[in-house]
């Protein structure tokens, strides 16, 4: 995120001239409706063809954020940038983007075919080239069947493909998705985030996809990032967010993740000291530190990378340790998940892939060692509140 | 046991209500059958179809009727182009006043005719236009119009609003969005509030004759043709016009079930989720 976040420092200064492959750009965008701040000071670069995900909890400003890209809210402050041109002010059907409603919103006086043509018929294209685009394109979401039917006529999940050609048949520069398959059941959710995965990569545009869904963020997007309070919070792949946090609300959104809170100490080579509020030494590595020194932090690290040892076993060399009893103990055939509750309170989360088999299982009660190498430890600054 | 006993009493009440409502309507309609001698028509004399067989025999008759049927068919022209236009504005559009706009709109639903027939009277007098047709045009237009701006809004405010972004998402200037998507989807909710001023125009007594000057329409005709005795032609006439409106009605009943059926259809297809799996490619 780092990187990005200094292309988009040096993007802002020349005016309007972004880097040539970033496609999407919000600077400084806030929208503030009577009462509430939807999105807050909000910067945002998008590169030419990525699936980019915007990840985060209900009310958060997903729907917003997209809503001024797609030029149907007008920013309260703040420029938005399609290819390096400035689009604020203009109207959605000046915008070289289109949008997927979750609600689909498909014309229920039109067929599936003139629904799909509609784009292509405001731009005056002749009669064949429509004709031959759309029937390309009914074919990439397999509707080719259903040309001739309503909307009314067609399940969710059918309905959820006309309004994705419908979009896709303009070559947008950009699509534009708000929770495309939020209305659909899980088997459904899962065979389509593959389909539009696919129907990416081979139309090569750019899609902005809005999820509350971490594991389909992380499923299809190639970047994502976390929006919390109508902020970004972190920006990056699936794998950096998922490993090295860096707020408390990112650790806890993207999957399980355990939280002690804790003072930083002296930076030690590449490593840097903690020390927790019950007076266990940690270790993290130094670059993971943000600018927190001095404050409170917390620190994190995700339940599969610790490793359980009975009291009196010597942990490894150089390993973070933690003592506490085991609380809970949930067989789940192909790992087990233990709650700890360690020596300060805190009840962590561990969880332990089952090969060794059940007879070796801790039971409940028994007191244990919880260690990990320092490099799976993360640190962030602490939170008052926490959600999700 | 119970049960049947509830729905005897209920089936009962009910015929008992209907036949309160129906029976004058059906004296009116069999009195234009009856033989009657001389100038009233309250006593029945035998059963005959000469006030059937030329009912338009009287020319001031004739006229009434063409008044009143192009006032309707003007009324309505007007007062559906301008109340659907304004039912657009106050629900898609923020302005200036609008909350204003939106309440008063109701005000000629709820206003007695007789305050506003002669308050229109008196606006008339002191502006100095004549009293006649154009002045009946025009209050029909003004108090028709609520009914339109009110059903034309419920049918706009039930009507997702992302399918008109969705509309300029692709292209679509706002005035192309209303001609392809707007119109044909109000368009059953705007035949039915046509029908609507339709029915009221024609059969409007209190204000139009406030506003009537010389001019006779249908209902006025009636009132005046009653007081010199009551020619069994009223009666054919008014079965007439009663049949009229029922078929207006009956084609508006019509028109919103078949408006209901496809929206509650399209709400079930796109909340229900199951499909057939996609072929792999
Ligand atoms: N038109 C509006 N008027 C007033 N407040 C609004 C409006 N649209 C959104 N908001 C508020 O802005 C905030 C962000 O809303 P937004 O729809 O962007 O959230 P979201 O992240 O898309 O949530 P969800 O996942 O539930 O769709 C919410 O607090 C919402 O109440
Ligand atoms: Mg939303």
């Amino acid at each position: 995120m780092t990187d990005a976040e200094q292309a988009q420092r040096e993007s802002t200064e020349p005016a309007g001239l972004g880097p040539a492959e970033s496609d999407i750009c919000l600077q400084g965008v806030s929208k503030r409706f009577a009462g509430t701040t939807a999105v807050d000071d909000l910067d945002l670069e998008i590169e030419r063809g990525a699936f980019f995900a915007l990840l985060g909890p209900s009310g958060c400003g997903k729907t917003t954020t997209l809503r001024m890209i797609g030029g149907f809210e007008a920013p309260t402050e703040g420029r938005v940038l399609l290819g390096g041109e400035d689009v604020t002010d203009r109207p959605p059907y000046k915008r070289d983007v289109n949008t997927v409603f979750q609600s689909y919103a498909l014309f229920p006086h039109l067929t599936v075919e003139r629904n799909v043509a509609f784009g292509l018929e405001r731009r005056k294209l002749d009669k064949a080239e429509i004709a031959r685009r759309v029937q390309e394109t009914l074919e990439l979401v397999q509707l080719e069947a259903l040309a001739g039917r309503k909307p009314a006529q067609l399940s969710g999940g059918q309905q959820q493909r006309v309004a994705l050609a419908r979009a896709l048949v303009n070559r947008p520069r950009a699509l534009l998705l708000d929770e495309p398959l939020g209305a659909l059941d899980l088997r459904l959710r899962k065979q389509l985030q593959i389909e539009l995965k696919r129907i990416q990569q081979d139309v090569g545009i750019t899609f902005v996809h809005v999820t509350h869904d971490q594991e389909e963020a992380m499923t299809m997007a190639d970047r994502i990032a976390v929006m919390h309070k109508g902020r970004i919070e972190q920006a990056g792949g699936a794998a950096e967010l998922y490993e090295r946090p860096r707020t408390a609300f990112v650790a806890n959104f993207l999957g399980v993740s355990n939280l002690v809170d804790a003072r930083l100490g002296e930076r030690d080579g590449e490593l840097v000291t903690l020390e927790t509020h019950d007076g266990a030494r940690l270790r993290a590595p130094a670059d993971r530190v943000g600018p927190h020194d001095g404050q409170a932090v917390q620190v994190g690290v995700r339940p599969e990378k610790v490793r359980l040892l009975r009291d009196g076993v010597a942990p490894p060399e150089d390993a973070n340790l933690l003592r506490g009893t085991i609380v809970v103990a949930s067989f789940l055939g192909v790992s087990i998940q233990y709650l700890v509750r360690t020596k300060g309170g805190e009840e962590l989360t561990v969880v332990v892939q089952n090969t060794e088999g059940e007879p070796d299982a801790f039971t409940v009660g028994s007191e244990v060692q919880l260690a990990w190498p320092p490099r799976h430890t993360f640190v962030v600054a602490k939170e008052t509140h926490h959600e999700a | 046991m119970r049960r049947s006993l509830r729905h005897w009493v209920l089936g009962a009440w009910s015929v008992a209500a209907l036949f309160y409502l129906f029976l004058p309507i059906f004296v009116i309609a069999l009195f234009s059958f009856n033989d009657n001698q001389g100038r009233f028509n309250f006593t029945w004399q035998g059963f005959t179809l000469r006030h059937w067989a030329d009912p338009f025999a009287n020319p001031d008759l004739a006229e009434a009727l063409k008044n009143s049927l192009l006032i309707a068919g003007l009324d309505t022209l007007i007062a559906t182009a301008l109340g659907t236009l304004m039912a657009v504005a106050l629900v898609r559009y923020s302005f200036r006043g609008r909350g204003a706009v939106d309440m008063l709109v109701f005000l000629p639903l709820s206003t007695p005719e007789v305050v506003l027939g002669a308050a229109l009277l008196a606006l008339f007098l002191t502006v100095n236009i004549g009293t006649g047709f154009v002045t009946i045009l025009i209050a029909h237009v003004m108090f028709t119009i609520s009914y339109v701006v009110v059903t034309v809004k419920a049918r706009l405010e039930g009507m997702d609003r992302h399918i008109e972004e969705a509309a300029m998402d692709l292209g679509a200037t706002e005035f192309v969005t209303f001609r392809k998507v707007t119109l044909p989807m109000i368009a059953p909710g705007v035949a039915a509030a046509g029908l609507l001023a339709a029915a009221i125009s024609v059969d409007d007594y209190v204000i139009t004759s406030f506003n009537a000057g010389q001019t006779t329409t249908f209902p006025l005709f009636i009132f005046g043709a009653t007081r010199q005795g009551v020619p069994a032609e009223v009666n054919v006439l008014g079965t007439m016009l009663l049949l009229v409106v029922l078929f207006l009605m009956g084609a508006n009943v019509m028109l919103q079930r078949r408006l209901a059926r496809r929206d509650a259809n399209l709400l079930h297809r796109s909340v229900s989720t199951a499909t057939e799996p996609l072929q792999a490619r």
